[in-house]
C-alpha cells in the first residue's frame, strides 16, 4: 500500500507553524544570552573564585550535566512552586534551558581560559591590570576564540533541545506541530514540515555565529587606533 | 489512585531506570555498528558516498531528537507499518546517535598520522591489514573517552521517549506524579537515578581524557 | 640487469612538473645517493619507486616489477623494496618487537616462531638487541630509526629507500644511524638514500645523483662529482655544504 503524502492540509496550518517558529527562536534565544551569562560567570568563579565557591560550581555543573534537560524542565515547572514561585510553563522552560546551558557552557569557557598561557595573564597583570580586567581584556576574546566551535555547537544542541520543553506546553514550534498533527492528522507530513524548518533554523543560527566569529576575532587595522585616541580595543568596544 | 510518594514507589522507578538502560545499551549496540562502518565509509568510500553520510550526518545534527521519534512513531504508522513505541525509540535513538558517534569516530581515525599509513603501505599491507593492525587500534584508544562521554548522552537521550509514552525512567516519573502528586519529590528522585547512572560513565570518560589532572590543578 | 631503473617518469601538478623525465639505472649492490636542495623533487622521486606517488609518464622497472601511469596493485612490490622515513613512522600502540614482527606475520604469513627470530636478528644487525620490548616513546630518536630500518629488513627487501632518514635528529644521534647505514651498504643491500649528509654521501654512496629543477643534474660516481662537479648548480649546492 503505498502512502500518498498531503502537505496541503499542513500548509493551510502555516499561521501555527509561523508562531511556534517566533517563539522558538525567542526562548532558545532568552535561553542562550541567559545562559551564556550564567556559563561565563561560573567558569569565572572556577577559574579565580575561592575554593568553596568553586566545589559549588562543580556540584552545578554535574548535576546539570549528569541528568536529562527534560528532567530538568520538570523539577523547575513543578518544583519551583514549592518556594514560592508560581511561573508560567513559558518562563520555567527559559529558566531550564537557561541553567542547562549555563552548566555546559561553563565548562567550555573554562577550557578556553585553560588554554591561554599563564605568560598572558602575567603580563597583563605587570601591567598593573586587576585580575578582573586581565580576564575582561586579556583572556577572553582569545580563549573564545580557541572554544568557539565547541561552543557555537552546544548552542545548537540547546537550540534543538529546546523541543523538549513541548512536554509542560511551554509554547515553541513542537507544540505547534503537535497542536497541528491533532488537527489534521497528517503527522508524517506535520512533523516533516517540523523538521525543515528546525534545520533550516539550525543554518541561520550557525551563520549569526558565523557572523559573530567575523566581528569578534577580526584583526583591526591599526590606523583605527590613532583615530581613536589609541584606546585598547575593548575599551573602544564598551563605548560603542 | 492517590498515594503518597515514598519506599513503596521506588519499584515503579527502578523498573523505568531498568529501561532506560535496555534502551541505552541497544541504542549503543546499533549505533556503533553503523557508526563504525559510516565512520569508516566517510574516510575511505567513494566521493558519492562520502558526501552521503556527511549529508546525513549533517542533517540529523539539525534536526530535535523529539522531531525523529515523532517521525518514527507517528509519522511510520502511516506508511502501513506499526511501530511499537520500542521500536519508534530505538529507531530514532540509534539513527540520530549514529550521526553524533560515526562523526566522533571519524575524528579519531583522522586523527592518526597519515605517515602512520605510508609505512604500513610500505610495508605490502593491505587495506583491511592497515585497518585492522595499524589504524583502528590507535583510533580506538582515542576514541575510548569521548565514547564513554557520548553514552552519558545516549543515557539522557533516552528520556525525550517518555514523550511517546515508552514507560522508561522519565515516564516512570511521570506517572508516579499523576499517582502522587508530588512532582518535587518524584522528579528529583528521577533525577538522581540518572545522576547514578551517568556520573560514574562521565567521571571515567573524564579520566579516560586526563581531564580530571587539569581539574585537580586548578 | 638493473635492480631499479627509472625510464622518463613524469610527475606533475597542472603545469608544474616535480619530476621531469627522470632517467636512472641503478645495479644490485650499489648505494644511490640522492642530493639537491628542498623542492627539487627527490623525495618525490623516491616514493614514486615504491608507489607511494603515482606517476604521470613513463615506467620504473623495480626487482622484476614494473610500475606505470595507473598501476595500482603494488603490494608484491613493497614486499621486495623497503622503505624508511624522516619521522621514523613506529606504530605506537606496539612495541619493538611487535613493530618489525608485524609485517612479516600478516603480509608474508611467515610463522610466529620464525618472525621471532628474524626480529632478534635484525635487531642485533642495528644493535638494538636489548629494546625488544620497548615501546617506540620509551626510545631515543636515533634508537627508533635504527628500528624503523630493522622493521623495513625483516621483510627481507631486495632494495632500501631511505628518505632523509636524519633529517629529525640531533647531530649525535645521526651518528649511530648512519653507521647503520654503512654496515648494509657493506654487507651489500642495494640501497637509494635521499640525504643532506653530503659527507655521508660522499663516504657510503658509490654514485651520487644531484638532483635540480624536477631532473637529473648531473650524477657520478660519488668521488668525482663531490671532488669535480661539472654544472655551476651544483658547485653553488656542495660549495656551503663542504665547508
Amino acid at each position: 500500500m503505498a502512502y500518498q503524502m498531503h502537505f496541503g492540509p499542513v500548509l493551510d496550518r502555516a499561521p501555527e507553524f509561523v508562531d511556534g517558529t517566533i517563539n522558538t527562536i525567542l526562548l532558545s534565544g532568552q535561553g542562550i544570552v541567559i545562559g551564556l551569562a550564567i556559563g561565563l560567570a561560573v567558569a569565572i568563579i572556577r577559574v579565580e573564585g575561592p575554593r568553596w565557591l568553586d566545589q559549588i560550581a562543580v556540584a552545578y555543573i554535574e548535576i546539570i550535566r549528569n541528568t536529562p534537560l527534560l528532567v530538568q524542565v520538570f523539577l523547575f515547572f513543578f518544583g519551583l512552586p514549592y518556594i514560592g514561585l508560581r511561573l508560567s510553563a513559558d518562563t520555567s522552560a527559559i529558566i531550564a534551558i537557561s541553567f542547562n546551558l549555563g552548566a555546559y557552557s561553563a565548562e567550555i569557557f573554562r577550557a578556553g581560559f585553560l588554554a591561554i598561557p599563564k605568560s598572558q595573564i602575567e603580563a597583563g597583570l605587570a601591567l598593573g591590570l586587576t585580575r578582573l580586567q586581565t580576564i575582561r581584556y586579556v583572556v577572553i576574546v582569545p580563549a573564545l576564540k580557541v572554544v568557539f566551535p565547541a561552543l557555537t555547537g552546544q548552542l545548537t544542541l540547546t537550540l534543538l533541545g529546546s523541543s523538549v520543553v513541548c512536554a509542560i506546553s511551554a509554547n515553541e514550534l513542537t507544540l505547534a506541530a503537535s497542536k497541528v498533527e491533532s488537527l489534521t492528522f497528517r503527522s508524517l507530513e506535520t512533523f516533516l514540515v517540523a523538521g525543515a524548518i528546525y534545520v533550516t533554523l539550525t543554518f541561520v543560527f550557525r551563520f549569526t555565529y558565523w557572523l559573530i566569529s567575523l566581528w569578534l576575532f577580526h584583526r583591526k587595522d591599526p590606523a583605527r587606533f590613532q583615530i581613536a585616541g589609541a584606546l585598547p580595543h575593548g575599551q573602544e568596544r564598551v563605548e560603542a | 489512585m492517590i498515594q503518597s510518594f515514598g519506599f513503596s514507589s521506588l519499584p515503579i522507578l527502578l523498573h523505568g531506570a531498568l529501561w532506560t538502560l535496555i534502551l541505552s545499551a541497544s541504542t549503543f549496540v546499533a549505533a556503533g555498528i553503523f557508526s563504525l562502518i559510516f565512520a569508516l565509509l566517510r574516510v575511505l568510500g567513494p566521493r558519492p558516498v562520502r558526501l552521503l553520510i556527511a549529508g546525513y550526518i549533517e542533517l540529523v545534527q539539525a534536526t530535535p531528537l523529539l522531531i525523529l521519534l515523532f517521525l518514527a512513531y507517528y509519522g511510520l504508522s502511516f506508511l502501513g507499518y506499526y511501530f511499537p513505541p520500542l521500536a519508534a525509540a530505538v529507531i530514532s535513538l540509534t539513527l540520530y546517535a549514529t550521526a553524533f558517534l560515526a562523526d566522533i569516530w571519524r575524528g579519531c581515525i583522522e586523527a592518526i598520522p597519515k605517515q602512520q599509513w605510508e609505512a604500513a603501505d610500505a610495508l605490502a599491507m593491505s587495506t583491511p591489514q592497515k585497518l585492522r593492525y595499524v589504524i583502528l587500534p590507535q583510533a580506538f584508544r582515542i576514541s575510548l573517552g569521548p565514547t564513554v562521554g557520548f553514552l552519558v548522552q545516549i543515557v539522557k537521550n533516552t528520556s525525550v521517549t517518555a514523550l511517546i509514552s515508552f514507560v522508561e525512567l522519565t515516564r516512570a516519573g511521570q506517572l508516579l506524579n499523576n499517582m502522587t502528586f508530588q512532582p518535587f519529590e518524584v522528579f528529583l528522585t528521577v533525577a538522581a537515578m540518572y545522576f547514578i547512572i551517568c556520573y560514574p560513565l562521565s567521571y571515567y570518560s573524564e579520566y579516560l581524557q586526563g581531564g580530571k589532572r587539569a581539574r585537580s590543578s586548578t | 640487469m638493473p635492480a631499479v631503473q627509472l625510464n622518463n617518469i613524469k610527475k606533475c601538478y597542472g603545469a608544474l612538473c616535480v619530476l621531469d623525465g627522470i632517467n636512472l639505472s641503478v645495479e644490485p649492490r650499489d648505494v644511490v645517493a640522492v642530493i639537491g636542495q628542498s623542492g627539487s623533487g627527490k623525495s618525490t622521486m623516491l616514493r614514486c619507486i615504491n608507489g607511494l606517488e603515482q606517476i604521470q609518464g613513463g615506467s620504473i622497472d623495480i626487482v622484476g616489477h614494473r610500475i606505470e601511469p595507473g598501476t595500482h596493485s603494488l603490494r608484491s612490490l613493497r614486499k621486495e623494496v623497503g622503505m624508511v622515513f624522516q619521522s621514523y613512522n613506529l606504530f605506537p600502540h606496539l612495541n619493538v618487537a611487535e613493530n618489525i614482527m608485524l609485517a612479516p606475520r600478516v603480509v608474508k604469513n611467515v610463522p610466529k616462531q620464525e618472525a621471532w627470530e628474524t626480529a632478534q636478528m635484525v635487531l642485533k644487525q642495528v644493535g638494538l638487541a636489548d629494546k625488544v620490548g620497548a615501546y617506540p616513546d620509551e626510545l631515543s630518536g636515533g634508537q627508533q630509526q635504527r628500528v624503523a630500518i630493522a622493521r623495513s629488513l625483516a621483510m627481507k627487501p631486495k632494495v632500501m629507500l631511505f628518505d632523509e632518514v636524519t633529517s629529525a635528529l640531533d647531530p649525535q644521534l645521526t651518528g649511530e644511524v648512519l653507521k647503520t647505514i654503512a654496515e648494509l651498504a657493506a654487507a651489500g643491500m642495494t640501497m637509494i638514500l635521499v640525504t643532506h649528509e653530503m659527507g655521508f654521501a660522499r663516504q657510503v654512496a658509490n654514485r651520487t645523483v644531484f638532483m635540480y629543477k624536477g631532473q637529473i643534474w648531473e650524477e657520478g660516481r660519488s668521488e668525482d662529482l663531490f671532488a669535480a662537479p661539472k654544472t655551476p648548480e651544483l658547485r653553488s649546492f656542495i660549495a656551503p655544504n663542504l665547508k
